[in-house]
C-alpha cells in the first residue's frame, strides 16, 4: 500500500477514478444487488421452513446426484484429461493441432447444444448408445448420463491446466533418472507425476466446481426423474415454475454457499500448488 | 486459459528419441486411448449436430429458418448480443485498466467478484433476477403498478445474460495488461498525451488480439446462454425465446432436424470462436511473449 497511508499507490496514469468507479458500479448492479436479493429472500424465511425445504428428501436426493456425478466426472476427467494432455504435449501425430484446438469446444459451445448432441449420440438408438445397448448398458436417461454430460463440460479445465505443467516438467531430471537406471514407470511416478500433481488437482477442482452448477447440458440426457435423475439446479427451476420463490431461493442459497466453499477450496489448492512449485525449484 | 506455445512442443519433440519398439507401442496406445476418449465425448457429438441437421438434405435444414418463431428467436438472440457484448466490453476494459494499472485496497475482492459468475450455477444467475423483479420479487409490486415488464421480457433476458458473460473480456485483458507493465503508458503521459489517447495509441495496439478474443468469447457465450435465460424468459414462442431455448422446444417436439439445424448455427459460431482463439495464440506466440 501507499507509504502515505492512502488506500492506493500514487501513479501518474490517469483514469483510476473513472474506471474503478464504473467497474464497481457495474458489478454492484449486475452481481451484488441481485445476489443480495437471494440472501434477503432466504433470510426472510422461518428457520423451520428453510430447513424443511433444503432437507426435503427430494432435495437431498438431488444433492447426492449433483455432487456424486460431479465428483465422478471430475475423477474421469482427471484420468482422461491427463492422458489427453500427455498425448498432446509429448507425442506428434497427424491432426494433433486440430485436436488441441477442439479441446476448448465445450467452453464455446452452448450447453443446450452439447446436451442434445450428447443425448443423440448416447441414446439407445444413437451411434455409441446403440452399441452400448447391445452390451446391455444404458447411459442416456440414467445417472451415468449425468456423469457423461459433466465429463464433457469439465474436460477443458483439466487438459488446459495440466498441459502447461507437463511442458514445464524438467526434462533434464528425467534424463538424469534414466542415466541412473530408473525404469520408465519409476521416472513417471517419481519425477513427472509429482511435478504435474498440483495442476492436476487444480483442474480436478475446477471441473468439479463447474459440474455442480451445470444445467443446460445435463437436463436433456438425465431423464429428470424426481429422486433418481434430478439435479439440484433443475429442482430450483421446478420450484420457480410452481411460483415457490422462497423454496427456489432456499435451494439457490444452498448452492451459493457450496459455490463459495468451492471457490475457497480452489484458492487454497492454487496457493498450495504455488508453494509446492516454489519449494520444488 | 493459456494454450501451449508451439515452440515448446517443437523443442520437446526435437529431443533425441529413446525407446524403440516398446516406446512406440506405448506411444500409439496412449494416442489411441486419448482419441477414443475424445471421439466419444467430443467428436461424435460434434458430428451428430451437423449430421442430423443435414440428414435430410440442406434445403430441409435451411427450411427451419423460414419459420417465424425461429426467425424471432434468431433476432432476439442477436438483439441481446448487440446490447450485452458492448456493455461487457466497456466494463472489461474499465475493470482491466483499474486492476492492471493501479494498486489499491480491495483489488483482490474486485477480482473475486469478477470471477463469481464462473462459480455460480447459471440457474442461480437467472433466479436472482426473478427474486428481484418477478411478480413476488422485491420490486415486483412496484413494477406491476407501473406496467413495466422485466421478467419474461427482454430486460430480464439481457440482465441474466450480462451476469453470466461479463467476466470474459475482463479475464482476457487483466493478465495481458498486467504482464505488459506500465512503462510505455507512463512515457506517453509524461510526453503530454491524454488518458484516452494513451489508451487508444499505446495500450490498445498491444492488447488488441486479447481484446478481440475476449469479445468473441463473450459473444459466443451470450448467444448460447441457456440456463440463466431459461429461468427469466418465460418461454413465450416468438417473443422471449432465444436460439438455445428455441432449440430446446424444437427438440422436445421431436423436430430433430430443426433443433440440430439451429444448433448447427451456434456450433459454427463456437468453431469460429476457436479459430480466432488459435489465431490469437499464434499471433501472441510469434511475437515472442
Amino acid at each position: 500500500m501507499a507509504a502515505s497511508g492512502g488506500w492506493r499507490q500514487p501513479s501518474i496514469l490517469p483514469g483510476f477514478g473513472l474506471t474503478l468507479g464504473f467497474s464497481t458500479f457495474f458489478v454492484s448492479a449486475i452481481v451484488l444487488l441481485p445476489l443480495g436479493a437471494l440472501v434477503l429472500r432466504t433470510a426472510s424465511m422461518s428457520p423451520a421452513d428453510f430447513f424443511a425445504t433444503v432437507l426435503a428428501p427430494r432435495a437431498l436426493a438431488s444433492y447426492r446426484l449433483t455432487f456424486g456425478a460431479s465428483l465422478l466426472a471430475a475423477l474421469l476427467n482427471a484420468a482422461g484429461g491427463f492422458l489427453i494432455a500427455w498425448t498432446l504435449v509429448r507425442y506428434e501425430f497427424p491432426g494433433r493441432r486440430l485436436v488441441d484446438a477442439l479441446i476448448d469446444l465445450p467452453f464455446a459451445l452452448p450447453t443446450a447444444v452439447s446436451g442434445i448432441a450428447l443425448t443423440a449420440v448416447f441414446a439407445p438408438d444413437g451411434w455409441v448408445g446403440g452399441w452400448l445397448a447391445a452390451q446391455g448398458v444404458q447411459v442416456a436417461y440414467t445417472w451415468s448420463g449425468v456423469v457423461l454430460a459433466l465429463t464433457l463440460i469439465g474436460l477443458p479445465f483439466v487438459v488446459r491446466t495440466v498441459q502447461p505443467a507437463l511442458v514445464e516438467v524438467a526434462r533434464d531430471l528425467e534424463d538424469a533418472a534414466e542415466t541412473l537406471g530408473a525404469k520408465p514407470f519409476t521416472i513417471f511416478r517419481r519425477i513427472i507425476f509429482p511435478a504435474v500433481l498440483p495442476a492436476l488437482v487444480t483442474g480436478f477442482t475446477l471441473a468439479f466446481a463447474r459440474g455442480i452448477g451445470e444445467y443446460g447440458s445435463v437436463i436433456f440426457i438425465a431423464g429428470n426423474l424426481p429422486m433418481r435423475t434430478e439435479i439440484t439446479p433443475l429442482l430450483i427451476v421446478i420450484k420457480l415454475e410452481e411460483f415457490d420463490y422462497s423454496g427456489a431461493a432456499a435451494l439457490g442459497f444452498m448452492m451459493l454457499l457450496i459455490s463459495f466453499v468451492m471457490l475457497l477450496l480452489i484458492n487454497t489448492v492454487q496457493a498450495w500448488s504455488r508453494r509446492r512449485l516454489t519449494v520444488g525449484r | 486459459m493459456p494454450g501451449i506455445a508451439t515452440t515448446d512442443h517443437a523443442e520437446i519433440l526435437r529431443r533425441p528419441g529413446r525407446g524403440g519398439l516398446r516406446a512406440a507401442l506405448l506411444r500409439w496406445t496412449f494416442i489411441a486411448l486419448a482419441l477414443t476418449f475424445l471421439g466419444g465425448l467430443l467428436f461424435a457429438p460434434l458430428a451428430v449436430i451437423f449430421g442430423t441437421a443435414l440428414g435430410r438434405g440442406l434445403p430441409q435444414a435451411v427450411a427451419i429458418f423460414a419459420d417465424t418463431d425461429t426467425r424471432a428467436a434468431v433476432q432476439l438472440t442477436l438483439l441481446v448480443a448487440v446490447i450485452v457484448v458492448p456493455l461487457n466490453t466497456l466494463f472489461g476494459i474499465a475493470a482491466a485498466w483499474a486492476i492492471a494499472k493501479f494498486e489499491f485496497a480491495g483489488k483482490s475482492l474486485l477480482i473475486t467478484i469478477i470471477d463469481l459468475p464462473f462459480a455460480v450455477s447459471p440457474v442461480i444467475s437467472g433466479l436472482v433476477y426473478v427474486l428481484l423483479f418477478g411478480a413476488q420479487g422485491v420490486f415486483g409490486q412496484w413494477l406491476i403498478e407501473r406496467d413495466i415488464a422485466i421478467i419474461f421480457a427482454l430486460p430480464g433476458i439481457v440482465m441474466a445474460t450480462m451476469f453470466v458473460t461479463f467476466p470474459y473480456v475482463a479475464r482476457e485483458l487483466i493478465p495481458l495488461m498486467q504482464q505488459l507493465g506500465n512503462d510505455e503508458e507512463e512515457a506517453a503521459i509524461t510526453l503530454g498525451a491524454g488518458g484516452l489517447m494513451t489508451f487508444v495509441r499505446v495500450t490498445l495496439p498491444k492488447v488488441k488480439w486479447g481484446l478481440v478474443y475476449g469479445i468473441i468469447l463473450c459473444n459466443a457465450r451470450a448467444m448460447g446462454e441457456f440456463g440463466a435465460v431459461s429461468v427469466v424468459s418465460g418461454h413465450i414462442r416468438g417473443l422471449t425465446n432465444t436460439m438455445p431455448l428455441h432449440i430446446e422446444i424444437l427438440y422436445n417436439e421431436y423436430d430433430f432436424v430443426g433443433a440440430f439445424a439451429v444448433a448447427s448455427l451456434l456450433t459454427l459460431l463456437a468453431l469460429v470462436t476457436l479459430v480466432i482463439k488459435t489465431v490469437v495464440e499464434w499471433r501472441s506466440g510469434s511475437r515472442g511473449s
